[in-house]
């Protein structure tokens, strides 16, 4: 129960953030139901069935209660004839009931597989804008629980909301054809268990919203504590961060012991009232039975149904609850797979043949917030096979233009080619199959070293896995591993160090050797001796090839045929080694420092 | 688990008054059907109307008095969970925190936050239910079967078999899905886990055109959870429709035999009706009673986690000897080595050297080499186990863990502050501190300027973790918080990298110009940081391959050489 009080809360609030209206979720909520259209409409008339049977079972035990009247007046006949319907009812019932479970099970698994799948499918139509603009817990929430929560709230809740009405409803004609009297007691009674449960719950929303909170806060004091334990023992800070943790621990202590108390309430109190409906009936039945009004048989169905009519009441108003959730979260999933997809690739793109790998930007304009503009009027030109090496500090731009020249961006303004060719005429897949990218953020798929390192050519030979490895100066390492290129890798990386995983990187472009490179170097946190099996790799890897080098080390770069020194969005100096140290600006500042004291 | 059972006991009098209550609930529940049959069979012929009026009356007091002893119920069974809860909580945390570094590298952190918050909450769950529903459940159910017994002994073997029958396919329903559900969830987990690789690797799939082949990996996982999502939904719809059966043909059995046994004289029309209403209240609790023992066995598996966490013994165990300054005067490391794991090799083999006040002493190797593992050993964050290591005359293992690492700063490699404010931070150091000792601090550490910058000063706020300042910034205030108690041995366990060249240089001399000078303790991967010491330890997988001033290195040792020649191209990165 208190679950449910808190997964209302939450509906609430999902309800409010999900912009989408409920008229038109739902709308979308049916086209997703409309293929299994004639199995719900089955499930549907199968559930009737089971409802009506149900409820007229306690017609039948009651006129069966008739039948054992007292001693020596027992009809046999006719009890055996009642005996008889009962059975048959029974087995037509559960046969109904049984069959409504399994369709709605179908319906709601296959609902939420095509989901699922459209989800999935629409992740990798949507533009990296949207990807690196939200965080991806929340996408993952989005494809996963809160489809599953869908599944079950909606399909679930929709169908016992329909037995619901339709068992109060059907008890209601039963009732009243047996007396109206009784009746209109049971329909007065039974509304005040939801006022009930409806006081207890605004009362201790409030209560959940504290519990909700002081927990998130000392989950936050668990997490800094957990994760910088050794820090804290060798500042000796156990006692005072014990203290600290327990202070919120007896204020947890406090609202959790309200929260949990007031809403185990909700169920002694709607059972209470229940009881009161039960007692009324038992007292104007037993009075109506000895005017001769009703037979005793009849007062038993009626007492029968005076629990069943109760039952649905108390469970559709969590079953509301639940449908509301189910719709906010269908909305929440609605609205992901409403974003707008990337720009289409052109329908008639040209074709790259023989790229001599000549990348050039031309005036372009690049900016993530259009109020702050980044990247103005950037151009540039890299003749094929040169090397062009970009500097600057953290932010100022040398990663958006790695996303420019493999378009997970588009330029706002201005033009990129490729061999003279505008990339945006051509399609993605084109483009990137000419560009070969190492970044420093090493990701890497779970599964095995040989899987990891073919994930740019799947169909790569053993042979052609292991020389790639060698090239990439990775053989060594993992021939060492337990199960060499069998050996399975976690996902990110699972065991391997940093640098290694580098490697692997590496290892994988090697296999495709586009004619165009994007190389990001190693980040500090590698060590020296790998790091210089790292350049080496990519020297070689370079050879021959138009290549775009992320440099954090000056020493490797002045080789380069182009050094681009970038500022702000800006590049604010560019030639060669010798050209930049000559002019004295800000490269050969940054040049001289690495040999001051 | 009867380790967590010292948390309940407490609570002994709530555990017993709990049940006992909801007992008493369930009584008052078993006497309704009774009330009924005396309706029908004494009240009703009797044409009495106040009888009718008295049962009426009798039953709306039942189901009062029975929302009384429910009510009180529910409050002793949240009271005991809560506070069971609470105290296992506090007594998971401060066990943590006298575990050594190496039991927490074994049990790692994520581990630790699962155990305190999800799995203590689900133990609570259990406890409170289980206080709630264990003992009601069973109760009326048999107690269902013992008043059908009292009204007719013959009837209740309907009632004996019909408990047995339900009680098998509820229990194998419900409890044989398990490990079907189990499956469920894993092909969730594999679901959830290739979207979330999707999300992390997108650009990376994105640039080797992989978006297909993903989407067929997704599509198979997906189908594969939807085909086991339909086998246990197989199961589980049979549930009710089974139990429904069964139920009502017991029904069909009771008026059956019921008939013959009131044309007989030996039943009354009311008894029948109340076997009746008893039979329809086995089914609801026996439903109850097989939820009930999932969720306590999911308890379960989370109270063994739990209890597993106190289980473990600190296995370093602390000195007796408070450390005094002629303990201070000299370091000695004599022929140390320690192995992490018992069969694993050793991270350091035969260390030796001697260090006293003011000296500083480089540490430099490459990753893996043991940098960080040999000053770890100063403050006893790990326990050696090979040859000694000496304070002045006395072992370290005699000194007390509390006065020795009070003497010891420690900047780690990873700069984090806690949640608080600057001058929170700061106190860790030494909680006396007092403001002319803070900036003292903060200006050794370069670090002054930045706190000048801020508004608030001192007392600027700091996210979890330190976020709301770069590396930079973060390093220099680890550094401060380290010489805010006026260390007597500094250790920088290779935290200068986030400094820029000037920076590192101001740093240490400004180290060199404090009023104490503290025995430095330099590790690094770069020359340029430790070529000023009095004496450099050159680490290679382990072993000390070379020891002396940077001058003498580069002379004798190839491996410093190297590393030298190797890290001279870095120093630009820093400036950058």
């Amino acid at each position: 129960m208190a679950k449910r009080q808190l997964k209302a809360a939450k509906a609430e609030k999902a309800a409010k953030a999900a912009k989408t209206l409920p008229k038109e979720t739902l709308r979308r909520v049916v086209a997703y139901l409309r293929p299994q259209g004639g199995w719900i409409l089955l499930s549907l008339a199968l559930s009737l069935g089971f409802v009506a049977l149900s409820l007229y079972l306690p017609i039948l035990v009651g006129r069966a209660v008739d039948c054992v009247a007292g001693p020596g007046q027992v009809d046999f006949e006719a009890l055996g004839r009642v005996l008889g319907t009962i059975g048959l009812c029974i087995g037509l019932s559960a046969a109904c009931q049984w069959l409504t479970g399994m369709l709605n099970n179908r319906v709601a698994c296959q609902t939420v597989r095509n989901m699922r799948h459209d989800a999935f499918l629409h992740l990798h139509r949507l533009p990296l804008k949207y990807l690196d603009g939200h965080a991806a817990g929340d996408i993952l929430s989005r494809m996963i629980t809160d489809v599953d929560t869908f599944s079950d709230g909606l399909l679930m809740g929709f169908t016992q909301l329909f037995t619901g009405v339709m068992t109060i409803l059907g008890t209601l004609i039963f009732m009243l054809r047996l007396s109206p009297l009784i009746t209109l007691v049971v329909v007065v009674l039974t509304p005040i268990s939801l006022f009930a449960a409806r006081f207890i719950a605004n009362r201790i929303y409030d209560m959940f919203t504290l519990q909700t909170r002081t927990r998130g806060e000392q989950t936050a004091v668990i997490n800094e504590a957990a994760g910088d334990l050794k820090l804290i023992q060798a500042f000796s800070h156990e006692a005072a961060s014990v203290a600290q943790f327990d202070e919120i621990n007896e204020r947890l202590r406090d609202c959790s012991l309200k929260a949990t108390f007031y809403s185990s309430l909700v169920n002694p109190v709607t059972r209470f009232v229940n009881s009161l409906v039960y007692a009324a009936v038992a007292l104007f039945g037993g009075l109506t039975v000895m005017g001769g009004g009703l037979t005793v048989g009849a007062l038993t169905s009626f007492l029968s149904y005076a629990n069943q009519y109760t039952k649905p009441f108390n469970e559709i108003s969590s079953v509301l609850t639940e449908l509301q959730n189910a719709l906010a979260c269908a909305g929440r999933v609605f609205e992901m797979m409403d974003e707008p997809p990337m720009t289409p690739d052109p329908e008639q793109p040209e074709k790259l043949e023989e790229v001599r790998g000549a990348f050039a930007l031309e005036d372009v304009c690049f900016s993530y917030d259009p109020r702050r503009p980044l990247i103005e009027r950037l151009s540039l030109r890299a003749e094929p096979g040169q090397r062009v090496a970009i500097v600057g500090p953290t932010g100022c731009g040398k990663t958006t233009l790695i996303n420019l020249l493999m378009r997970f961006y588009d330029v706002d303004a201005g033009a990129i080619t490729l061999d003279g060719t505008e990339t945006r005429r051509l399609t993605r897949a084109d483009l990137r199959a000419q560009i070969g990218m190492v970044l420093q953020d090493t990701w890497l798929p779970a599964g095995t070293i040989r899987e990891i390192i073919s994930f740019s050519r799947p169909e790569a030979t053993e042979e052609e896995i292991v020389a790639a490895a060698r090239a990439a100066h990775a053989h060594s390492f993992i021939r060492r591993l337990p199960e060499g290129y069998d050996t399975r890798i976690g996902e990110a990386g699972g065991s391997l160090s940093q640098g290694q995983q580098q490697l692997l990187c590496i290892a994988r472009v090697m296999l495709a050797l586009p004619p165009v490179l994007i190389l990001d170097e190693a980040t500090s946190s590698i060590d020296i001796m790998t790091e210089q099996r790292i350049q080496k790799a990519f020297d070689a890897m370079m050879k021959g090839r138009t290549s775009f080098v992320v440099a954090h080390r000056l020493s490797t770069i002045q080789g380069a045929d182009l050094i681009l020194v970038m500022n702000a969005g800006r590049v604010v100096e560019q030639g060669t080694h010798a050209e930049l140290l000559a002019k004295g600006g800000a490269y050969s500042k940054l040049y001289q420092a690495q040999f001051e004291t | 688990m009867k380790k967590l059972a010292v948390y309940l006991k407490p609570y002994g009098k709530e555990c017993v008054l709990g049940p006992l209550f909801k007992l008493l609930e369930a009584l008052f529940e078993l006497l309704v059907p009774l009330v009924i049959a005396q309706l029908v069979d004494a009240a009703i012929p009797s044409g009495r109307q106040d009888q009718i009026l008295r049962t009426g009356g009798l039953l709306a007091l039942l189901a009062l008095v029975g929302l009384a002893a429910s009510v009180t119920a529910q409050y002793f069974a949240a009271r005991a969970a809560i506070g069971f809860s609470t105290s296992l909580r506090h007594a998971v945390f401060a066990h943590v925190q006298t575990l050594s570094w190496t039991d927490l590298d074994r049990l790692g952190s994520a581990t630790l936050v699962t155990r305190l918050t999800g799995d203590i909450n689900q133990v609570q769950t259990g406890v409170n239910l289980g206080l709630r529903l264990l003992l009601r459940s069973p109760f009326v159910v048999f107690g269902a079967m013992i008043m059908a017994f009292t009204i007719d002994a013959r009837m209740s073997l309907i009632f004996a078999g019909v408990i047995a029958a339900l009680f098998v396919i509820v229990f194998g329903l419900i409890l044989g899905t398990m490990p079907m559900q189990t499956g469920v969830r894993g092909d969730m987990d594999a679901v959830t886990a290739v979207t979330r690789e999707n999300l992390a690797g997108v650009r990376v799939i994105r640039a080797f055109r992989r978006e297909g082949s993903e989407s067929g990996r997704f599509d198979r996982l997906n189908e594969a959870l939807t085909r086991s999502q339909l086998r246990v939904g197989r199961f589980t719809a049979a549930l009710n429709p089974l139990t429904w059966i069964t139920l009502n043909l017991a029904v069909i059995l009771l008026l059956r035999a019921g008939g013959v046994r009131v044309q007989a004289g030996d039943l009354t029309q009311g008894q029948v009706i109340a076997l009746y209403n008893y039979l329809s209240q086995i089914l609801v609790e026996l439903v109850k009673l097989a939820n009930l023992i999932v969720t306590l066995t999911k308890s379960g598996a989370c109270a063994k986690r739990v209890s597993g966490v106190l289980a473990l013994t600190p296995t370093q165990t602390d000195g007796t000897k408070e450390i005094s300054a002629e303990d201070l005067r000299s370091l000695t490391f004599r022929g140390v080595g320690i192995r992490y794991h018992a069969s694993g090799d050793p991270a350091l083999e035969e260390i030796s050297f001697t260090a006293l006040p003011g000296q500083t002493v480089g540490v430099i190797g490459g990753t893996g080499s043991g940098k960080s593992t040999l000053v770890q050993l100063i403050p006893r964050f790990y326990d050696h186990t090979r040859g000694e290591i000496l304070f002045g005359d006395t072992p370290i293992g005699d000194l007390t863990l509390a006065s020795l690492r009070r003497r010891v700063g420690y900047v780690p490699q990873r700069a984090t502050l806690f949640a608080g404010t600057i001058r929170s931070n700061l106190l860790w150091g030494n909680p006396e501190a007092t403001e002319e000792d803070l900036w003292d601090a903060l200006r050794t550490a370069q670090a002054d300027e930045i706190v000048k910058k801020l508004p608030e000063g001192l007392d600027a706020p700091v996210q979890q973790g330190g976020r709301n300042y770069s590396g930079g910034q973060r390093q220099r205030l680890t550094i401060a918080r380290a010489l805010v108690r006026k260390p007597a041995i500094l250790i920088l366990d290779d935290s200068a990298s986030a400094l820029d060249y000037a920076t590192d240089a101001a740093l240490r001399r400004a180290l060199r110009q404090m009023p104490d000078p503290p025995m430095t303790f330099i590790v690094s991967q770069r020359t340029s940081s430790v070529r000023f010491a009095d004496r450099i330890l050159v680490l290679e997988d382990g072993l000390c391959v070379g020891q002396g001033t940077h001058e003498e290195l580069l002379e004798s040792c190839p491996v410093y050489r190297e590393i030298h020649m190797a890290s001279a191209g870095k120093e630009a990165e820093r400036n950058g």
